[in-house]
């Protein structure tokens, strides 16, 4: 109960601004403020004609009357831009400069409100704000979509570009054009998207904004002169971003005189209200008792509640053609409110706008409770989180080992530490994530399998379940196409590691004197773990690195498996490339060597492809493991010790005899630094 | 304070007649109340120097307070036997530091206050740790004149070369000078403590040492593995790469190497770093191990007991403060030094007793468990689960009509072993509770 009233309060932290800082300190303890709050929400939006009721801006003192703002005085757009080059400050600015929220100092990544995203400074799910403009005495409605900026997040960003006519691309003045600049740029191109390019961090002592214009120029072939130079964190330059957002983006298109017709491009689920479905309307107009259809499952709904994202809900009368808020219509479960889909009138039926492809989960991994009898509560955990991460795939699974499960599927290994991170902290779960693997393809040349699995090509997320070759006339992996950006310096190590796991290069550039461009297509496993940590380590924190999806190709896959004591442990299977099968299998003995404490006893870790044993390593026996002098005063001390060992004891998994510690199951796959 | 040379025999003369007035020493042992008895830890902080390996509490005194410290000692105990309330002081402890350094008559003053409001009776071990430099060796008749009946004697190594390295300030030739006398005050109540596991020590030259030792020493031998302890000048030699340690291999071999010899020449291991004949064990240590009260007097000294004196039911684990003058301060202030005190959970407790009993070759017998816990028998805890039954399949546990004990082999090996005893006695306690939620664990 208490859990679910901190997730609906972190989602509604604010109505009243001033009670942002104490609100945000109190959110983990003071539930049963969380409940009170929640009462006066709803009673606010049930009663008429108080709904903009807000005393700390500007705007909220008028009236708003969203029927003011047509589509020529709307722009929607959204910030894109590699990791830290100050996407999230930024949005911070705009809004205080807006009067969205009032400007203290304390306002740090406000739209990053998950825990997981202020602890590692990223934004994992995409928000929306409306913002309220003065522009040459015109009032604007500005909708600010701020998007994730990691690869793993990239669909979300694509979703987001949906509801939006342009973008502010940022590129940090020291850094320059990064390989998720790239990445970014390209959706946003390919969306046929208004691109403003903004330098930020122009107040950096080495910062050099005139080198940053010429990369975007010689990249993305827009002219040095439209770059705007910004100081987000200081404040500098950042009305004219607000200037050029007006002048530069075209209002969205759709007149209010055609049918309802709006895209849902996000959707949270609230305990208490439901599904909150974030829409773009693309014509016509909406408002509370409406009828409502969703195009995909043809269901009708009563809309109860529409509202601007400020960035808290901000219910309003209607919705218009070309503005940006969410859309409360008593859809009980997230799959009714399908990203993608088209919401019309009952009265009115309009053609469904294009959709979005479903995200695909590239990253596949068990998870289990720690303990079986936590078995219901993780999975009323995941229940819950899936309900707002509609990109994760649940499965059943069981292992011998570690018992009952599930094998989820997430869109990469940030994806999959953010998932497993989220359960931690918001559901206090303990789970033992084994280690991730890619799903294979197999096309099968048995007509029995065939006919068994209903098709020829078969995809694989349990190692455990490989098909063996006799069976098989053909093995698939995913490939990935990667962009590298890095300082020259280091392109010989880098083409050394991209060579190492089986990287083709497929292009290089000069985007400047002496950054360099390159283009590698990689199997997916291949860079699925460790490749950026590594990365970043060669190149001292200087080279970038991002994939899109390459489709499938055919390799010389076998499987691996890793023997303890001579017994194989089904949760270290691996497929691999036979090539690299010597190479791996002796990197994962020596790793899983440094992950399993020493015990009483000779510990054997092997690699074996079926019968045949490829790697070795002894874990020695204790041969003496006592303390020497323990007397009166080395009790305390030496019983501390005991005590944390044996919470560690309780917390290790027994694989026959032997004890081994849960990160043992995805350190495995990390591959040491030469 | 009386401070003549005739006093301690005075002493001895008095104590004798006040055991025989007051309470029998069988008497006082066979009382099954553990509330009754403790044992008496004094701390005598001061050293000349600093060896290299020790990181225990010890001061390199500026000036001499050595009057101050003995009446501060005199006066802790008082405060905190009155306290305890025992009615009986079983053994004392003088250790340090170098409590050889204090003059014999802090001995006498010390155990004169003791029996002032405890039965100490003249049969009660009184052991001192001896410093074997010629000055230690002088005081040493003092010393069993003012009331110690055994002597621990810090030999360390018989090689002068190791003895320079660990910054010991004796010789090897000054040690053996020290055994004999110490030998000729109290026969068969000196123990030696030798050092393995140096650097640079080979299995070869330990085990020639140990012959060699075993030809002096009297009826009590502990032997420790050198231990690197953060902090000291040896870890830093050791992380900086200036100086090896020998390999587990090695100090395992050594270990095993050293039991077998002492066992061939009539010594009984009796507890891990711990070899006695002829029945020489060292009653203050064991009624550590046995989980018995005591009480720690001194700069950072450790005590173990119930403070009835305060209505407190539950044993508590106290430390005095580790500074010595502010020690001495806090005890001319408030009469003690208690710088903490955390009550023990009747859990606590039992994890105690399980991890030192364990230590001792005997382990823990069914009748002492049940002193502790009588609710629940070894079998019952530990004998139903898979990880215990592994240990005592793989031969290095033994739980039988005796009770819970490390084989030859598993007592090496003792510290892998108790995490998975702590683990099993946490969570059975666990299930107990969840079972039965009324059922009365805590004292």
């Amino acid at each position: 109960m208490s859990v679910c009233l901190v997730t609906r309060f972190c989602q509604t932290s604010s109505i009243l601004s001033q009670f942002k800082i104490c609100i945000r300190k109190s959110q983990r303890y003071n539930s049963s403020y969380a409940v009170s709050r929640h009462r006066w929400i709803q009673s606010l939006s049930v009663l008429p004609g108080i709904t903009f009721r807000r005393t700390s801006t500007q705007a909220d003192k008028d009236s708003v009357d969203l029927s003011k703002f047509p589509a020529d005085r709307i722009r929607n757009f959204c910030i894109i831009a590699h990791i830290d080059h100050g996407k999230s400050t930024l949005a911070d600015r705009l809004l205080e400069m807006t009067g969205a929220i009032a400007k203290t100092e304390k306002n740090k990544q406000v739209l990053d409100k998950l825990q997981v995203e202020r602890e590692r400074g990223i934004t994992v799910k995409a928000q929306t704000a409306s913002l309220f403009y003065n522009y040459e005495g015109e009032q604007y409605l500005l909708n600010l979509i701020d998007t994730p900026g990691h690869v793993d997040f990239s669909y979300e960003v694509s979703r987001s570009l949906s509801a939006c006519q342009g973008v502010l691309l940022i590129v940090d003045a020291n850094q320059g054009v990064q390989a998720q600049t790239v990445a970014n740029f390209y959706l946003a191109f390919e969306a046929q998207l208004s691109i403003i390019p903004v330098i930020n961090k122009i107040d950096l002592k080495n910062a050099d904004p005139g080198r940053v214009e010429s990369q975007i120029e010689k990249v993305f072939d827009i002219p040095a002169e439209e770059c705007i130079r910004i100081s987000a964190k200081l404040g500098t330059n950042v009305e004219k971003v607000l200037q050029a957002v007006v002048e530069r983006i075209p209002p969205p298109a759709g007149s209010i005189d055609e049918p309802f017709k709006a895209l849902v491009f996000d959707s949270n689920f609230d305990h208490y209200r439901g599904v909150v479905a974030n829409i773009a309307v693309f014509g016509g107009r909406v408002k509370k008792g409406d009828k409502m259809v969703s195009a995909h499952l043809r269901k009708t709904y009563e809309v109860n509640e529409v509202g601007l994202l400020r960035p808290d809900e901000f219910p309003t009368q209607k919705l218009f053609a070309g503005q940006v808020g969410y859309i409360i219509a008593g859809m009980k479960d997230v799959k009714e409110a399908q990203i993608g889909d088209t919401l019309f009138l009952q009265e009115q039926q309009v053609e469904a706008l294009p959709g979005f492809k479903p995200a695909k989960p590239m990253v596949f991994a068990g998870m289990y409770p720690m303990d079986q009898s936590e078995y219901q509560g993780l999975r009323s955990a995941i229940e819950r989180l899936t309900l707002n991460d509609s990109s994760v795939t649940v499965q059943k699974d069981s292992s011998l080992a570690l018992g009952a499960g599930w094998r989820l599927g997430f869109l990469g290994l940030l994806h999959m530490e953010v998932f497993n991170q989220r359960l931690e902290q918001e559901y206090n779960a303990s789970v033992i994530v084994t280690a991730p693997t890619v799903p294979y393809k197999a096309v099968l040349s048995s007509a029995k399998l065939i006919k068994e699995h209903g098709s020829e090509e078969i995809t694989i997320v349990n190692p455990a379940q490989f098909p063996e070759r006799s069976v098989v006339s053909e093995y698939l992996e995913p490939m990935v196409l990667g962009t590298i950006l890095a300082p020259d310096a280091y392109t010989g190590k880098i083409m050394s590691l991209c060579l190492d796991r089986r990287g083709v290069q497929k292009n290089m550039v000069y985007i400047d004197d002496q950054r360099v461009m390159m283009k590698y297509l990689f199997p997916l496993n291949e860079i699925v773990v460790d490749f950026y940590d590594l990365l970043k380590s060669l190149s001292s924190g200087y080279a970038s690195f991002d994939y899109e999806n390459a489709g499938y190709e055919a390799a010389d896959l076998i499987k691996m498996d890793l023997l303890l004591n001579g017994r194989p442990v089904e949760e270290l299977t691996t497929i691999v490339h036979r090539e690299r099968a010597y190479t791996m299998g002796k990197a994962m003995c020596e790793r899983l060597k440094d992950s399993i404490p020493r015990q009483m006893f000779e510990i054997a870790v092997q690699a074996a492809v079926g019968n045949k044993v490829i790697a070795r390593e002894t874990i020695k026996a204790y041969r003496k493991n006592v303390l020497a002098k323990c007397y009166g005063g080395d009790i305390t001390r030496k019983m501390k010790l005991l005590k944390k060992q044996a919470e560690g004891k309780k917390k290790m998994r027994r694989i026959g005899n032997v004890d081994v510690p849960k990160d043992a199951f995805i350190n495995v796959l990390k591959r040491k630094e030469k | 304070m009386i401070r003549s040379t005739c006093f301690p025999v005075l002493f001895r003369v008095l104590r004798r007649f006040f055991s025989e007035v007051r309470t029998d020493v069988r008497e006082c042992a066979s009382k099954p109340d553990l509330t009754q008895e403790a044992s008496l830890y004094v701390h005598w902080p001061y050293c000349l120097r600093r060896c290299s390996y020790c990181n225990f509490n010890k001061y390199i005194p500026k000036e001499n307070k050595d009057n101050i410290m003995t009446e501060c000692l005199q006066r802790e105990t008082e405060t905190l036997l009155q306290l305890s309330q025992v009615s009986c002081i079983t053994s004392v402890f003088f250790g340090g530091g170098t409590p050889s350094l204090a003059d014999p008559s802090t001995i006498s003053a010390v155990l004169e206050t003791v029996s002032k409001q405890a039965s100490l009776s003249d049969q009660a071990e009184v052991t001192l740790e001896v410093n074997p430099t010629p000055a230690g060796k002088m005081k040493l008749e003092e010393f069993h004149l003012a009331g110690a009946n055994r002597f621990s004697i810090g030999v360390q190594s018989l090689r002068d070369k190791d003895l320079r390295s660990l910054g010991r300030d004796h010789s090897s030739h000054e040690a053996l000078q020290t055994i004999e006398e110490a030998r000729r005050l109290c026969p068969g109540r000196v123990s030696v403590d030798v050092m393995f596991g140096l650097p640079k020590q080979t299995a070869e030259s330990w085990e020639k040492q140990l012959s060699e030792l075993l030809t002096v020493c009297d009826d009590h031998v502990s032997l420790y593995q050198l231990t690197l302890e953060r902090g000291t000048q040896l870890f830093k030699q050791v992380q900086s790469g200036g100086v090896s340690m020998p390999a587990e291999e090695v100090t395992a071999e050594m270990y095993q190497h050293a039991r077998e010899t002492l066992h061939q020449h009539g010594f009984v291991q009796y507890e891990v770093s711990n070899f006695a004949r002829n029945n020489s064990e060292s009653r203050h240590n064991l009624s550590y191990w046995r989980g018995k009260q005591y009480i720690g007097v001194g700069p950072g000294a450790h005590g173990r007991f119930v403070p009835l004196g305060e209505g407190v039911v539950a044993r508590e684990a106290r430390t005095q403060t580790l500074e010595p003058d502010v020690w001495i301060r806090e005890v001319q202030q408030m009469g003690h030094g208690t710088r903490r005190r955390i009550q023990l959970g009747r859990l606590d407790l039992l994890e105690e007793v399980l991890v030192m009993g364990m230590r001792m070759t005997d382990g823990i017998s069914h009748k002492h468990w049940e002193l502790f816990c009588p609710q629940m028998n070894l079998h019952e805890v530990f004998g139903e689960s898979m990880r215990v039954q592994e240990l005592l399949l793989g031969g290095q546990l033994i739980l039988d009509d005796r009770g819970l004990r490390c084989s030859w082999n598993g007592l090496g090996l003792l510290d892998s072993i108790l995490p998975t005893l702590l683990a099993e006695l946490q969570g059975h306690r666990c299930r107990q509770l969840k079972k039965y939620p009324d059922l009365q664990w805590r004292l």
